[in-house]
């Protein structure tokens, strides 16, 4: 058998959230009734031209900055030419042999191209009531058509589904931080195509690649790309050639089927949209939107990680989970004792309990949590009693202090308060003081409980553990 | 005098002064347009639009070409596929001319998508030329250009991308005004070839021309490539050409096809002109005689994309709908489009195809910058470029329908002005064969004002009469 | 030269591509009308072009934009109103993958 070595090129359409659509004054919408968001421009109505969105394009130069791109000095449209009833006017406003930005980097892969363009509307199948004389009809609705579109080509240099998986969460959280884009994959601000090929590991030519599509979340782009690998390679073990085709992905049945080709090939016939003049972005243009760059999750993580000493996952978590971030130095301007355990504390505790939620919107206010972590520093609560504040916390917010103090969850002092119920402990379970006077260490947590259950969990079990040693003379 | 006999600016005066009623002017041109037998209309207002008429235009009621887009008023570029067309909104040309006071009087009957020179490629028929009923309008802008002359309206509007204005102006003896691309809004109007199509006025006298121009100029945020005039359009008054240059292309006499009796009034009016003062030397546009090559490949491919939309799913005519999508489509356009604009989707569609490209479209959008340069080298030069404005009189109805590429020859001294975006006007030019010949003189882009003054001063020296066209 | 190259298999492609039907009668004609007109088109391709740019626009203008300013819809009855074939919410086509 021979080892293959996948090679992953992704390919993602993001939907811009502009107010507008990219060549009219239409508002955009998600979930309105159909066919409410169009005009003579976006209807594709005889004699109707485009005007550009001056905040697309805003958006398009911050995207081609984030990815380190180069931002071509004048690009051009292009008109993509098919027919489909999404597309109305028969062409497809896009960039072709001038995009706005080329090459370009996020994280370990490189970035090929970004360019602008148009999204189609919406095709709703009707079901079989719809069906008339035998063949099934289709409802065209325009609200979606129109809106403004980055598509983002990654040079092939994915090696894993994991690695697809994650880089494309890296991208949303770029995105969204720049604030161009929703990217919620669920409602397709965010789409990926995949190219996916293999090789035999240690070969440098590409092997023959499938595209795939319609992987409309990051688990089915891992399970898609994985499902696809092992096809080729059991195609290859096999003797069988990869034949280069488009598959798309049931996520139910996890199965890849090839879309039917269409009766010719592709033949676009690309020319200039004589309807829009070249964009060139000035030095302005590029000062502002620099000006704009908010910290990106890649420079975010590498100086948690310098700055605050955090562990390169803890730092990866929270920078590439934006809301996290911005959460988490909300909470250290509060507590900038002890990083690490803040850290900690948010992408372990809070987000156990609040799931994909923004902290931001929960009721534990960022000053809460740092005043919690401060109360653990200073042993007035135990690692269980502050899990019990932050619960109180998560359900109905306020002071931790306040909580500790109402709820009587402070810890148990140390010194004669639990020294006495450490030695009541010893008194009630004379089998494990012996045990542990021979040597079996295991035998203290039987001690232990008994305090823990005397204190309701507020002792600190570090500290029973000193005084019972103290107590029966163990070094 | 009556109203019939004043030129469209002269009715707009009197009806501004008090000395003709607007209402009484609108009643004359709309039975005069009611009673059209020349084909000239696909639409006649019933009843006068309630426009302002104290406007520059004066009430003065205007045709405008059917692929103008008119709220709530068929607008089918001449074509069946647009059959009962009729659009939510109104061309931005259109909106400026009833906003400065000209009142919507008919669309006029033109070749479908303004593809022809005849005006015989149009869903609704041919329209006549009123000089002899026989023989064709030119075209595309035909049905503009023979109610004017007919005196069926006192002006019209139409579209030029290789000639459409000035070819059927020629034929029909009137005056017709190509602008410099980007001058007037394209915004409503149903596209031909966009890096081409410009609007126009079509009018009796240049005067007239110069006053429908004011009304129609200026940028437009709904179209990307207007940019208006950088200064408004004044009315002509030149008398004479003293101090004007007239470069006169050697290659209007290296060309087969030109008729003797065109040629014979070109040049006696380039006497004309000497005798105005002008200078006049031969000049050379040494790409020009490649500009129909470029003109036939850039204007197809982009009609061929711009007539993409015509699908049968938001508008116009289907076909088969009941069918698979492929079939619907197939049958629909083929239904609904003509033989012309047929052959034209084919060959832009062939000279955009992978393979064809560079040989066919990319090609001629450089031979197109050639052009630009020959002109941009003559005004270094010359203040104007003349030729005359078709090869022949309007020729008989049938006689080259058969050979498309004969067609095609019609438009050998238009089409160079529309590659390089420039103004062009054709102005009578006297009769061949009791026929109207054009004069054309094209300048520099942005020139309208001093091309209406030379195109003014040589009008008044030839004198050219058209009532006969309106009796 | 690549007229000789239009015979009728080539206008069937095109004209498929081109979403037109047309007649057998109609493709014969088209074949003969093409290649003629293109034999005349084709003296350009004989030129020397090599360092001259393409123009594919005469306007001297860049970077028309437009704020990012709603302007109103259409009504959707509006919309709708010229199409063939409409439900009440949605034009209605023949399924691409019937
Ligand atoms: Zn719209």
């Amino acid at each position: 058998m021979t080892d293959y070595e996948p090679v992953i090129g992704l390919e993602i359409h993001v939907q811009l959230s502009t107010r507008t659509k990219m060549f009219c004054g239409c508002e955009l919408s998600f979930g309105d009734p159909p066919n409410t968001h169009t005009c003579p421009v976006c209807l594709g109505l005889p004699g109707t031209l485009p005007v550009l969105n001056a905040r697309a394009i805003d958006f398009g130069i911050l995207l081609g900055l984030a990815l380190e791109c180069e931002i071509a000095p004048r690009s051009l449209f292009h008109r993509k030419n098919y027919f489909y009833p999404d597309l109305p006017k028969g062409y497809q406003i896009s960039q072709y042999d001038v995009p706005l930005c080329r090459g370009g980097r996020l994280g370990e892969v490189r970035i090929h191209r970004v360019h602008l363009e148009e999204d189609a509307a919406k095709l709703v199948h009707l079901g079989e009531s719809g069906r008339i004389h035998g063949s099934a009809h289709s409802i065209v609705d325009f609200n979606r058509g129109g809106t403004p579109l980055v598509e983002i080509v990654s040079e092939p240099d994915v090696r894993s589904p994991e690695q697809a998986r994650e880089w494309l969460q890296l991208l949303r959280t770029t995105v969204r931080q720049l604030g161009i884009s929703d990217v919620n994959m669920e409602e397709g601000s965010l789409r990926c195509d995949a190219n996916v090929s293999i090789r035999p590991v240690g070969r440098s030519e590409l092997g023959v690649k499938t595209e795939l599509k319609n992987m409309n979340s990051f688990r089915f782009i891992e399970r898609g790309i994985t499902a696809e690998i092992a096809r080729q390679t059991a195609l290859l073990d096999a003797g069988e050639p990869v034949v280069q085709e488009t598959l798309h992905f049931d996520p139910q049945s996890g199965s890849l089927t090839p879309l039917r080709s269409k009766e010719e090939a592709h033949d676009y016939r690309y020319f200039p949209e004589p309807d829009l003049v070249p964009l060139v972005v000035t030095e302005e243009m590029l000062a502002e939107a620099r000006a704009q760059l908010p910290e990106l999750p890649a420079a975010r993580a590498e100086r948690y990680a310098r700055e605050l000493g955090l562990a390169d996952d803890r730092a990866r978590l929270l920078a590439f989970r934006s809301e996290l971030g911005s959460y988490f130095e909300a909470a250290l301007a509060h507590d900038g004792e002890d990083p690490q355990t803040l850290a900690n504390w948010v992408v372990g505790e809070l987000v156990s309990r609040i799931g994909d939620a923004d902290p931001a919107q929960s009721r534990v206010a960022p000053e809460a949590l740092a005043g919690l972590v401060g109360l653990l520093r200073a042993g007035r609560v135990t690692q269980g009693g502050a899990r019990q504040v932050l619960d109180r916390l998560v359900a109905d917010g306020g002071d931790p202090a306040a909580i500790v103090d109402a709820e009587d969850l402070g810890a148990v002092g140390g010194g004669d308060e639990l020294g006495a119920i450490v030695d009541r402990a010893l008194e009630a379970q004379p089998e494990e003081v012996e045990q542990l006077r021979q040597g079996n260490m295991r035998a203290i947590g039987p001690i232990v409980g008994f305090v823990m259950r005397e204190t309701k969990g507020r002792a600190d079990g570090k500290e029973v553990t000193r005084i019972v040693r103290e107590r029966l003379g163990l070094s | 005098m009556t109203p019939l006999d004043l030129s469209a600016a002269a009715a707009a005066e009197r009806v501004r002064a008090g000395d003709l009623d607007a209402g009484e002017l609108w009643e004359l041109y709309r039975g005069r347009a009611a009673a059209d037998d020349l084909g000239a209309f696909v639409w006649v207002a019933e009843e006068r639009p309630g426009n302002p008429t104290d406007g520059p235009l004066g009430g003065v009621p205007v045709a405008v070409k059917d692929l103008f887009c008119t709220a709530g008023v068929p607008s089918q570029a001449g074509s069946k596929i647009l059959e009962g067309y009729r659009p939510p909104y109104t061309a931005t040309a259109v909106e400026r001319l009833t906003g400065a006071g000209a009142p919507l009087l008919a669309k006029t009957n033109q070749d479908e998508f303004a593809m022809g020179s005849s005006n015989e490629n149009s869903a609704f028929g041919p329209v006549r030329n009123p000089w002899d009923r026989e023989r064709v309008p030119g075209g595309s802008s035909g049905g503009s250009a023979a109610a004017v002359a007919a005196g069926l309206a006192p002006w019209a509007i139409g579209t030029d991308t290789g000639g459409s204005i000035r070819q059927p102006a020629s034929l029909c003896g009137i005056v017709g005004l190509k602008p410099t691309y980007g001058a007037i809004s394209r915004y409503g109007m149903i596209a031909f070839a966009s890096s081409l199509d410009q609007a126009g006025p079509l009018t009796r006298d240049v005067a007239d021309a110069a006053l429908l121009l004011s009304a129609m100029v200026g940028k437009d945020p709904c179209d990307s490539t207007s940019l208006g005039l950088p200064e408004p359009v004044t009315e002509p008054t030149a008398t004479d050409l003293r101090g004007v240059r007239l470069g006169v292309p050697e290659e209007v006499f290296e060309t087969e096809g030109v008729e003797s009796g065109v040629l014979a009034a070109f040049e006696a009016t380039v006497e004309l002109a000497r005798q105005l003062g002008a200078t006049v030397e031969r000049c050379h546009l040494p790409h020009a005689p490649h500009a129909l090559s470029a003109y036939y490949l850039i204007a197809p491919a982009e009609a061929s994309s711009n007539l993409a939309r015509y699908d049968g799913v938001r508008y116009g005519l289907r076909v088969n709908g009941d069918a698979d999508l492929l079939t619907m489509y197939l049958r629909t356009r083929g239904a609904g489009f003509g033989p012309e604009v047929k052959r034209r989707i084919m060959l832009g569609t062939y000279a955009l195809s992978s393979g064809y490209y560079d040989a066919y479209y990319g090609t001629a959008q450089k031979v197109r910058t050639l052009i630009s340069d020959d002109f941009r080298a003559a005004w270094e030069r010359f203040d104007f470029v003349v030729t005359p404005t078709s090869p022949t009189v309007a020729f008989p109805l049938g006689a080259k329908t058969a050979d498309p590429l004969a067609m095609y020859l019609n438009d050998y001294f238009t089409v160079p002005m529309s590659l390089a975006g420039i103004p062009a006007i054709s102005i009578p030019n006297g009769l061949s064969e009791r026929l109207p010949t054009g004069f054309q003189l094209a300048g520099p882009a942005f020139s309208e004002n001093r091309l209406l003054d030379a195109a003014h001063a040589l009008e008044r020296a030839i004198g050219f009469d058209g009532s006969a066209a309106r009796a | 030269m690549l007229a000789l190259m239009i015979d009728r298999a080539r206008v069937d492609h095109v004209a498929r591509l081109a979403r037109l039907e047309l007649t057998d009668e109609e493709s014969e004609r088209m074949v003969r009308e093409l290649s003629s007109i293109l034999e005349h088109i084709e003296r350009i391709t004989n030129l020397d072009l090599a360092d001259v740019p393409p123009t594919s626009h005469v306007v001297d203008l860049t970077n028309v934009l437009r704020p990012d300013e709603p302007r109103p819809c259409l009504p959707r009855e509006a919309a709708l109103a010229q199409a063939p074939d409409a439900t009440e919410d949605g034009f209605r086509v023949p399924s691409p993958s019937a």
